[in-house]
């Protein structure tokens, strides 16, 4: 038995349920929503794969499974660095990964003093978030001001751990790569007119062959940040690829058929193979 | 063959939405007339609600 853990079942989800019943896998559906979880819960499967909308939900139950030493794919380990922005960065820059410059700050002041060094534009994200929610794309002081002090007084405190990237021009594009295990599978660009190319902001998809390049940066990025199932988003540039950031619960349904990659089924195999 | 069809009824707009035979406790769903999201909170029958707002952390 494999316990699946989810909130709502997305598309994702659902193929992903199919492929595992049709390699004949017993799976134990968990709606995160509904637990109560206490230390010495125990659960009927030495297995679990995270598959929850709610990063925190699934870290968290992530790490309640592992207390009882469940297995879970991604490990808690590998959600805590890819979830965390700054922890991610700090991860990439220890193996040398190359990715676009970015500092952190804590107060206006210095945050201003963090842009001013990377030079305009900037983006700035919040630490914990995805489908490119909440990013701002600052071209000058004015707006550096404003953006800061608007987070500062209006978010939770996590919006006044101020995160700053340089902003990379990829004309148009960005590359999400799809990691399982040690293989990079697939690949697609996402183009945009607009400067987020999120397929969750009207991207565009559409399959990117697996140049050597990317596989190599992928997989070393997949490494770094403990392995398994991670999808990965690359910017190009004149001087190579640079890693944006790591996801630890990818979202895959409308690459399937860009891709021409079984993706749900490529991530079945991983787990059969090396965990059952 | 005869293929039997899950119809619901959008809450928000009254299209009927056609559900897969296959649906799934928790399954999200979209009204393709209005857009709206829902989710199935029962099976035998379906019943739907529309579904939680987007969250801060939600995401891959």
């Amino acid at each position: 038995m494999i316990g699946f853990l989810h909130s709502l079942i997305r598309k994702d989800e659902k193929l992903l349920i199919s492929a595992f019943k049709e390699e004949g896998l017993n799976i134990e559906l968990i709606d995160t929503r509904k637990l109560q979880l206490t230390p010495s819960m125990e659960f009927s499967f030495d297995i679990a794969v995270e598959r929850v909308i709610s990063t925190s939900q699934g870290l968290y139950t992530t790490q309640f499974l592992e207390n009882q030493n469940i297995v879970v794919i991604n490990s808690s380990t590998v959600a805590n660095l890819c979830s965390d922005k700054i922890s991610s960065s700090l991860a990439l820059n220890k193996t040398n990964i190359t990715q676009p410059k970015f500092g952190v700050a804590f107060d206006t002041t210095s945050a201003l003093s963090v842009i001013e060094d990377l030079g305009y534009p900037v983006v700035i994200k919040p630490v914990v978030g995805s489908w490119g929610r909440l990013l701002a794309k600052i071209n000058d002081i004015d707006a550096a001001e404003a953006i800061l002090e608007h987070k500062q007084t209006l978010g939770s405190y996590q919006h006044s751990i101020f995160y700053i990237q340089e902003y990379i021009e990829k004309k148009g594009r960005d590359i999400r790569t799809f990691v399982v295990g040690d293989t990079c599978i697939a690949a697609i660009y996402r183009s945009s007119n607009h400067w987020i190319t999120n397929t969750a902001r009207g991207g565009k998809a559409e399959n990117c062959p697996v140049s050597d390049e990317i596989a190599q940066i992928s997989l070393k990025t997949a490494k770094t940040m403990g392995g398994g199932i991670l999808a990965i988003d690359l910017f190009e540039t004149p001087d190579g690829l640079l890693v944006n950031e790591v996801n630890h619960t990818m979202e895959y349904k409308n690459s399937i058929d860009t891709t021409g990659v079984n993706i749900p089924a490529e991530i079945v195999n991983y787990i059969k193979d090396k965990y059952l | 063959m005869i293929t039997q069809e899950i119809l619901v009824e959008c809450g928000v707009c009254g299209a009927s939405i056609e559900l897969e035979t296959n649906v799934e406790l928790n399954e999200l769903v979209d009204c393709l007339d209005c857009t709206t999201e829902y989710e199935i909170i029962a099976i035998n029958p379906v019943l739907i609600q529309e579904a939680p707002m987007e969250c801060e952390d939600w995401g891959e």
